[in-house]
Parts: structure tokens; C-alpha cells; sequence
């Protein structure tokens, strides 16, 4: 089999996307509709933050589109004064994918949830990742089928009592960071619906990121999964069990010590990551991140368990990998390039082909 | 037309000697010829009939194909489940379908030849290749006794060669190994076939040449058996005729010869040209549609970007987030594909966004016959969604008419911003004919007409994505990057005009009638109906790949003096506004369809014409001979 160097171009996620001309704000990209999710629903906070945010870009609004599935959360497109796309139930990744190779000129986010992209819309979103297309991915988990009124979802912890599962969910649930990274995701991150600053943080890295960004953003559902994320949050359980990355940083966590860091850490242990005091272990044992290792952001990943007692948040994997849209463009601009050399493209050639035989009238 | 499918009589030339020796034997002059290559999967049937198709073509005759293959890529050796078989018709007037039954069969096998004797007339040829018919190969097959010992095969003129051996013989110089040598027999019995009706051979020697550039040793091998097998034909007293059969008189002008999936291939590489759109072709491999994307993906200079997906929901969501962009999106399946791509269709349906969906069927339910023909996905074309969800839908007739009527489905898709289902078949898309190759620069072009400007009528600078134009109903495609016109648009129900999400009782009443009256409005040419008397009782109403067999055997019933009309339908939805004139105009409309009456039943349905249906879901076309009969028989009714 032969095999073809696709190179690799040194663009960020938003190098082709035209820039603003003037200063945007978040009310330019507030749409005239009015938001209809329930009273303390964790949807707010993160259109919100994502209003906000998109003003920082600096690239021309026209240029941006939201593509959606069905869930509750995937009525965010009617919400953001871009063009914006509310599809069908899963199949988000694949109509963004379409979109991004076809327009390298827009910035295109693609907003989920977790029945959405793993559930139905598994396949699509395994093959996105491992694609690697120039694509940002919101993955809202709620950890229940909401707009179904309370189903458990394919990331609900198990023994979970639903409308759907009076005895307790028997499903064993998928973790979303460890499912991306095994399908060869470029960047990976998690942040926290109600935490303004660290969903900023990790969006504007996924922005940044040419290829798949898939973020995991946990939300709460206060009609049919109230305050589940709740230990996050509560300033008496909530440093206990966050485990926030920064790139280049020995991973410290937990109630500040003398030092002003964390006192609990992350060190290694066989093959995976364990959690120790850091009075117990030498500083030099502590796990510094690294962004670039794989194999440190799976077993990150793996910190992270169904009762929340750990939860990893930040940035897990942001490595820089040919992206599917740009190989794709550039062989087809490949073959423009020969063709024009040939002194084509010629269609009525190739209509002609090689063997033609001519009647007379 | 006076032709018929039906052959006429024989004119020859007497046997003689040439002055410098060589045996000159009779030659017959044919009208028309049916060959039928068949052996094992392995023997290279169909790469052999496709070289003895192209030098027909190249010769100038009118031609028509029908390759038939298992679905399995290698099903046992010598077995009947693993026979594949290539028939090619040509002849020297305009025919209309691959023949109904071969005047020469070529059997590579026994099973080859159990498989097909049965098709063959009285006092037709078989060239047999006497190398397999081994005890083991025959009880295989169900053989008792050696066909080729005993008399089974007395009413035919039976030619046993042993085309192994004597292949082998002929590449001995070559030094390859045996089984390497024998591999060459194919291109032995296409020799003798060349050489027996008069082919020309530089053709099939520089394709050789270039289809094995790379290991030179095997072109040559292959050609050194292709030669002796036009030596054995000329050499031997074996074959005392050779057949020649004239150019054809086609319409003047440049002819290629065509299958109908590359005929589909070239209308969507065409598209860019007739459209400025780039073209997204986002599919998933599958039987009988995969060789579009094979030769879709040779042509990414002029515009076309191909999308192998993870499955065939993700194709056509590819294809639909692409013309969400600006560009053309096509997807192309078959039967099984169509139905993991519904609801992306209907969702097309609702944003009413161009799309181009090209179905080539195949035998069903589920994943059925693979590999051979049907018709039976026209009522999933047409209501295979939920909701009301109008689709228009076309077909070609032949292979080479595949790109016109993809033209045709990319007119309509990006007119009236409409999904549009393309509806071809396993006979056309493996089929081939002679095309009269379209002048590029005549093609007819289509303007997607991007809107550019906010257009709400109370003059408040906003854009209404569906607000729709007066003639057509067809909404504004505004593409992103259009400052100014940011819009959202989805699956629900959407305000008409404004396209505000909107669940009012009302406006979902007029959207739904808004939707099927665009669809119901889209422009199409009447229907023209073939009655040459003008006095016809019967009409023969077909649509799809029926065409060549019902003219077929309308021809035949004509020429026993007896009237018939008929009519093709390209337009199964919405119909030409003429038909339903046209159906109450005949006395008795019969529609012939290769599925269980499902054009018919529509027919009855909207036009309350109490139309005759007949049907074959063999998995094989439609011959003319059993049309003809089922003519004949529907004629007395017709006359009353």
C-alpha cells in the first residue's frame, strides 16, 4: 500500500477564519430568541460564559456556526446570533464535518450532550475525534436523558433509580475523557458549568487547537438530576475532590498548605496515578502535566470515578496533529495544481475518455 | 423502426483458401449477436467481457451489456453459488437491452456451463474449456456423467478446447510457472472470440500492456494468450465460420462506451460546471454504488471532494453540512443505505437545503441480493420518512442517460433548495452502452442564487430564511460568512417566513401544504408517449431500467403488425402534469416493474386508472421475449 506524507501545516484553529473588523461583545452575539430551559438549569451559565466568550476570538461572527443535535442542550444554536444549524439526534459531528471541510473559513462548534454524542451519536463522535477535523466539541453532561423527561444516560453511575430504571441503572457508564482519548483525540479538556473562569480557560485553548477539541463541560439538571454535581461546587467538599491541570505544573490539589499549593498531589503508581498527601511523598515524585503525553492524560483520566471523589478539570491533551479538513483541501488542491499544469482541468476530456469512435452523419 | 431484437436471416461468403495459404473460412453476416463469457469468480469473466465490450464499441457496433456476479468476492472454486458471467449484445442497428438469450456461450467450467445451458436456443454455441471438466469438478455440480461424452448436449454446436493446456503451451517461452501460465486462459477464449467475430485486437493489447505496466511479464503472458487464441480460431479446422456483423448507423457524433455508474460518476464530477458549486460527495462503500466513489474520487480537480464516512448516516450528514455551507452535497447507496439515511433526508426535507441522493438498488429486503437488480425502493424513495416529507424523485432508463438525469436531480436540488433522490439499479450501474459523449460547453447550467441581502418585508433589516420566492416556493440559501444574514435553522417547525421556531397549529397546517405544493410545482417535462400507428389500445407505461426491454419487445409486437404504445417516466415524483391525459387516453395501460406493482399501485391510486401491473423480482432484468408475450396477451383486451 502506498502510503502519502500529508505534511503538516503549522495553522492554529483560527488562522483561516477572517477577523472582526471592530470589536465584538456578547450581546452581538445574543440572538433575538427568547432561552427557553428550566429555572437553574446549568445551560445558562454556559451560554453565558460561551456569549462571552466568542467576543475574545476576534473573528467575524458571520464566520461562525453552531451545529447541534437533540437534547436539551442542543437548542443552543438558536441562542447565539451566528449561523447555526439545530440537527438531528447525533448526527451533529457528521454535519460539522461536512461543513468544516467544505468552509476552512468558519469556525465551527459543535453542541452535544451526553445521550447525543454517546449514545446515539457514539460512532459519529469517535470518528470526529480520531479524524482530528478542525472542529470544537461541547459536550454537556448531565449524567440523564433530560429532554425525555429522566432516563438514565450512558454516562449515569450505575444503581442510578430513573423513571426508566426503578431498581437502579445496570449500565456500566462511559468516561467521556478516557472514551476521546482511546479514540486518538488531539485535545481533551473538562471544565465545570458554574466555573466561569476554568470553562473559559479550556475553551479558549480549544479554540486555539487545529484539529478535534472535544470539552467536557458538567452541568447540572435541576429538574431530574439535581445537584449532582453538587460536591464540586460546596466549598467544604469541592477542593477535596478537584484535581485542576495546568501545563507544565506539578499537579497539587486540596486545601492550600503553608506553601500557599495544594496539599494533596498526584503521583504515580504502576502503570496509573494515585493521590497522596504531599507531606507524604517528595516533591519530586509529584506528577508534573504535560499536555504532549498521552499516556499521563489517560490515567488522569482514570482518576476521575462515577462518585466524583476525584474530578480532573483543565486541559488533559492538546497535541498538534495534521488535521482531516486541511489533507483533504490540500489534495484536492493537489490535484487542481497537476491539472492546471496538464493545461486542465478538462471535463470534456475525462467525458471523452480514451477509447471514442465517431459516426458520420 | 423496423429493427427488431429478433435476428435476421444469415448472409455469407463462401469458404476458400487466401494465395498464401491460410485458411479463409466462411463469414456469415449477423445482425446482432449475444456472447456470454461465464466461469468460476476466479477466471477473470467479467474483466473479459469488459475487453471484448470495448472492442465492440471501438468497432462501431450498437452494444448492450449484462454482467452477473455473485456477491461473495470468491465463493468456492468451481462450485454454481461461484459462477460469474459477463453478456454483451451487439449488433449493427440501435438495440435496446443485453439480449435475452446468448447464441454463443463461452463456459470456463462445468458449473459455468450448468448455470447457463439452459439459456442458450437450439443449435447455439458453446465453447467449452474441456481443462476442468475433471470427475471431481462434475460431481461438484451435480454432474453424473460427463456432459461433453454423452448426447446431453446434441442440440447445440459444442466446441471443446482445452484452453488451459493449450495456454499453457503457448507461454511455455515465458518461463512463469504454471499456474501463473494457466491464470492467462481468459484472454485465450477472448482471442478466439475476437477472432470469431472479427474484433479489432490493438485495443485489448494496450490495455494489457497498461494494466500490467508494472510487471511487464504478465502483459506480455497475457497477450501471448490472447494471440494464440486467435491463432486457434484461425489455424484449426475446428471453426469453419466467422461472423461479422456492421458498424451500426447511430445519430452522428462522438460515442464512448459507458456503464451507468460511471455515467453517475461524471454528472456529479459535471456538477461544479453546471452549478460554480463545489461539490461534497460524503458516502459510505456499499453494492452496487461503491465504483461511483471510486471514480467520483479520481476527479478532485474539478471540485469534487469525496467523503469516505464511519457509516452511511454520517454520508449524507456530510453531505448535508456541506450544502448548509455552500456546497453541493451528494451521498450515494443503495436500498439498505437509504434507510439509515431517512431521517437525514427528512431533516434536508425541513431545512430545505439542496442535496443530491443517488440510490442504486439492488435485490431487498434487508441486505437481499447484493449484487443484482430491483426496482423496489421507489415507495421507500418516496415516503420512506416520517411525517409528510415529499422528496422529488427521478430515474434514469439506461447507463449512459445516468448523467443527464444526474444534471437533471442537481437542477431541481439546488432550483428548489430540496433534497432529491436519484433512483438507478443494479442493471444500469454495471450495464454498459455506447454514449454520444455532451458537448460540455451545452450542458445546461443552474444559478444557486445565494441570497446576499436582509429581506424581511417589514423592512427591519432582518433576514427571513423562509421567506419563500413566489414561482418556485423556494426558500433563500444564505451561506455563512454572509454578514448580516446570521440565521438558525433545524429540524423543528419553523414559522413560515421568519423561520422562528414555531409549534402554532396554524402555521405547521401551512408549512406542511407549503412544503408538498414546492415539490408538487417543480418544473417537469410532459410525458412523451411512443405510438407510432397513433391508434394503440395498449399503453406500456415503464420507468428506471425497464426502458430498454420494454421497447424491446414493443418493437417485436410491432412487427408482427400489432399496435402498442408506450411511455417512460424519468419524473416519479412530481409526475409530468400530462399523465394522468395520458393514461385515460389508452383503453388498457400496463406497467411492467421489477418490484411487486408499486408504480402501478400509485398509478391506481392518484389517477383511479385501473392500470395492469406485471412484475419479476428475480434479480434479473426483464427480457424482451417475456414481454413481448405478456404484451400479446394484454392485446386483445386492448383492442375491445
Amino acid at each position: 500500500m502506498t502510503m502519502i506524507d500529508l505534511g503538516m501545516p503549522g495553522l492554529g484553529g483560527l488562522d483561516l477564519v477572517p477577523a472582526a473588523e471592530a470589536p465584538q461583545t456578547a450581546k452581538d452575539f445574543t440572538s433575538d430568541q427568547e432561552v427557553r430551559w428550566c429555572p437553574g438549569c446549568g445551560d445558562y451559565a454556559v451560554l453565558a460564559a460561551v456569549r462571552s466568550f466568542m467576543p475574545t476570538l476576534g473573528i467575524k461572527r458571520e464566520n461562525t456556526v453552531f451545529v447541534s443535535g437533540i437534547g436539551c442542550s442542543s437548542r443552543f444554536p438558536y441562542y447565539m446570533d451566528t449561523f447555526g444549524m439545530h440537527s438531528i439526534h447525533g448526527r451533529a459531528p457528521a454535519i460539522a464535518t461536512g461543513l468544516a471541510v467544505a468552509r476552512p473559513d468558519l469556525s465551527v462548534w459543535v453542541v452535544t450532550g451526553d445521550g447525543d454524542a454517546l449514545s446515539i451519536g457514539g460512532n459519529h463522535l469517535i470518528h470526529a475525534l480520531r479524524r482530528n477535523i478542525n472542529l470544537k466539541i461541547l459536550l454537556f453532561n448531565n449524567r440523564i436523558y433530560g429532554l425525555t423527561k429522566g432516563q438514565y444516560s450512558p454516562t449515569s453511575e450505575t444503581g442510578k433509580v430513573t423513571k426508566s430504571s426503578p431498581m437502579g441503572s445496570v449500565d456500566h457508564p462511559f468516561n467521556p475523557v478516557s472514551l476521546a482519548l482511546g479514540a486518538e483525540a488531539t485535545f481533551v479538556g473538562r471544565a465545570i458549568d458554574s466555573d466561569r473562569k476554568g470553562l473559559t480557560a479550556v475553551l479558549a485553548a480549544a479554540a486555539a487547537h487545529r484539529g478535534t477539541a472535544l470539552v467536557e463541560i458538567f452541568q447540572d439538571c435541576p429538574i431530574f438530576n439535581d445537584g449532582s454535581f453538587d460536591v464540586l461546587r460546596r466549598p467544604d467538599t469541592a477542593p477535596q475532590r478537584l484535581i485542576p491541570l495546568t501545563h507544565g505544573e506539578p499537579i497539587r490539589f486540596g486545601p492550600k498548605g503553608e506553601d500557599g499549593l495544594g496539599t494533596s498531589v498526584v503521583v504515580r503508581a504502576g502503570f496509573g496515578l494515585a493521590v497522596a498527601e504531599a507531606a507524604d511523598v517528595d516533591p519530586a515524585d509529584v506528577v508534573v502535566h504535560d499536555v504532549t503525553d498521552v499516556h499521563l492524560a489517560f490515567a488522569l483520566s482514570r482518576l476521575s470515578d462515577q462518585d466524583l471523589t476525584h474530578t480532573v478539570t483543565g486541559v488533559f491533551r492538546d497535541v498538534r496533529r495534521t488535521t482531516y479538513d486541511d489533507a483533504v483541501r490540500a489534495q484536492v488542491g493537489e490535484a487542481r495544481e497537476a491539472a492546471q499544469r496538464a493545461g486542465g482541468p478538462d471535463l470534456q476530456a475525462v467525458l471523452r475518455g480514451r477509447d471514442t469512435w465517431t459516426v458520420d452523419e | 423502426m423496423t429493427s427488431t431484437d429478433t435476428t435476421s436471416p444469415d448472409t455469407t461468403t463462401p469458404a476458400g483458401s487466401a494465395s498464401d495459404g491460410t485458411r479463409r473460412p466462411t463469414v456469415v453476416r449477423r445482425d446482432r449477436v449475444v456472447i456470454r463469457f461465464a466461469g468460476d469468480s476466479g477466471d477473470g469473466m467479467q474483466l473479459t467481457g469488459d475487453r471484448f465490450t470495448s472492442e465492440t464499441a471501438s468497432f462501431g457496433n450498437d452494444l448492450s451489456t449484462l454482467p452477473n456476479f455473485p456477491a461473495e468476492i470468491r465463493a468456492p472454486a468451481g462450485t454454481l453459488p461461484g459462477v460469474s458471467s459477463f453478456q454483451v449484445h451487439f449488433a449493427d442497428f440501435d438495440i435496446l437491452t443485453p439480449g435475452d438469450r446468448p447464441d454463443v456461450l463461452v463456459a470456463m467450467n462445468p458449473a459455468a456451463l450448468r448455470a447457463n445451458i439452459g439459456d442458450l436456443p437450439r443449435g447455439g454455441i458453446v465453447i467449452v474449456n474441456t481443462d476442468e471438466f475433471t470427475p471431481r469438478n462434475l460431481t461438484k455440480v451435480g454432474y453424473a456423467a460427463d456432459p461433453l461424452e454423452d448426447d446431453s448436449l446434441a442440440d447445440f454446436q459444442v466446441h471443446r478446447i482445452a484452453m488451459a493446456t493449450l495456454t499453457r503451451g503457448a507461454l511455455e517461452s515465458t518461463g512463469l510457472p504454471k499456474r501463473d501460465a494457466e491464470r492467462a486462459k481468459n484472454m485465450f477464449a477472448l482471442g478466439l472470440l475476437s477472432w470469431m467475430y472479427s474484433r479489432p485486437q490493438e485495443g485489448t493489447e494496450r490495455f494489457l500492456r497498461e494494466k500490467f505496466a508494472k510487471r511487464p511479464e504478465l502483459a506480455e503472458a497475457n497477450i501471448l494468450a490472447f494471440r494464440a487464441g486467435h491463432a486457434y480460431g484461425e489455424t484449426t479446422e475446428a471453426f469453419a465460420v466467422v461472423y461479422e456483423v456492421a458498424k451500426a448507423k447511430l445519430p452522428a457524433g462522438t460515442y464512448r462506451q459507458i456503464t451507468g455508474n460511471t455515467a453517475l460518476a461524471y454528472g456529479i464530477v459535471a456538477a461544479p460546471h453546471v452549478t460554480g458549486l463545489e461539490v461534497l460527495l460524503g458516502t459510505y462503500p456499499i453494492t452496487p454504488a461503491t465504483d461511483i466513489l471510486h471514480e467520483v474520487s479520481r476527479h478532485k480537480a474539478f471540485g469534487v471532494t469525496t467523503v469516505q464516512a464511519e457509516d452511511e448516516i454520517a454520508g449524507v450528514g456530510a453531505a448535508l453540512g456541506a450544502s448548509f455551507g455552500g456546497a453541493l452535497g451528494v451521498t450515494t447507496t443503495s436500498g439498505p443505505g437509504i434507510a439509515l439515511k431517512a431521517e437525514t433526508i427528512g431533516l434536508a426535507v425541513a431545512l430545505e437545503l439542496p442535496l443530491l441522493v443517488i440510490d442504486v438498488q439492488r435485490g431487498g429486503p434487508s441486505t437481499g441480493l447484493p449484487t443484482k437488480t430491483e426496482q423496489a425502493d421507489l415507495l421507500q424513495a418516496l415516503h420512506g420518512r416520517n411525517g409528510e416529507s415529499p422528496v422529488p424523485v427521478i430515474a434514469p432508463q439506461t447507463p449512459g442517460d445516468c448523467f443527464a438525469a444526474v444534471l437533471d436531480a442537481v437542477r431541481i436540488a439546488v432550483t428548489y433548495r430540496t433534497p432529491v433522490i436519484l433512483l438507478s439499479d443494479g442493471a444500469l450501474a454495471n450495464g454498459s452502452e455506447p454514449w454520444q459523449v455532451p458537448d460540455v460547453a451545452q450542458l445546461p447550467t443552474v444559478d444557486p442564487a445565494f441570497a446576499t441581502e436582509p429581506n424581511a418585508p417589514d423592512g427591519s433589516g432582518a433576514f427571513w430564511p423562509y421567506l419563500r420566492d413566489p414561482e418556485t416556493l423556494a426558500r433563500p440559501w444564505a451561506v455563512p460568512g454572509t454578514a448580516g444574514l446570521e440565521h438558525r435553522i433545524g429540524g423543528l417547525e419553523k414559522a413560515d417566513g421568519s423561520g422562528s421556531i414555531s409549534y402554532d397549529p396554524a402555521n405547521h397546517e401551512r408549512m406542511v401544504h407549503l412544503r408538498a405544493a414546492k415539490i408538487a410545482g417543480i418544473e417537469v417535462p410532459d410525458l412523451e408517449v411512443d405510438d407510432p400507428t397513433g391508434d394503440a389500445g395498449l399503453l406500456v407505461l415503464g420507468w428506471g431500467s425497464t426502458y430498454g426491454p420494454i421497447g424491446a419487445a414493443a418493437r417485436r409486437v410491432r412487427a408482427r403488425g400489432l399496435p402498442v404504445a408506450t411511455a417512460h417516466l424519468r419524473h416519479l415524483n412530481p409526475f409530468p402534469a400530462n399523465l394522468g391525459e395520458v393514461l385515460a387516453r389508452y383503453r388498457a395501460v400496463l406497467v411492467p416493474e421489477m418490484n411487486l406493482g408499486q408504480l402501478a399501485s400509485l398509478l391506481r391510486s392518484r389517477y383511479l386508472v385501473d392500470v395492469q401491473s406485471h412484475t419479476k423480482v428475480s434479480g434479473q432484468p426483464f427480457k424482451a421475449e417475456e414481454l413481448q408475450d405478456v404484451f400479446l396477451t394484454h392485446l386483445p383486451g386492448a383492442q375491445r
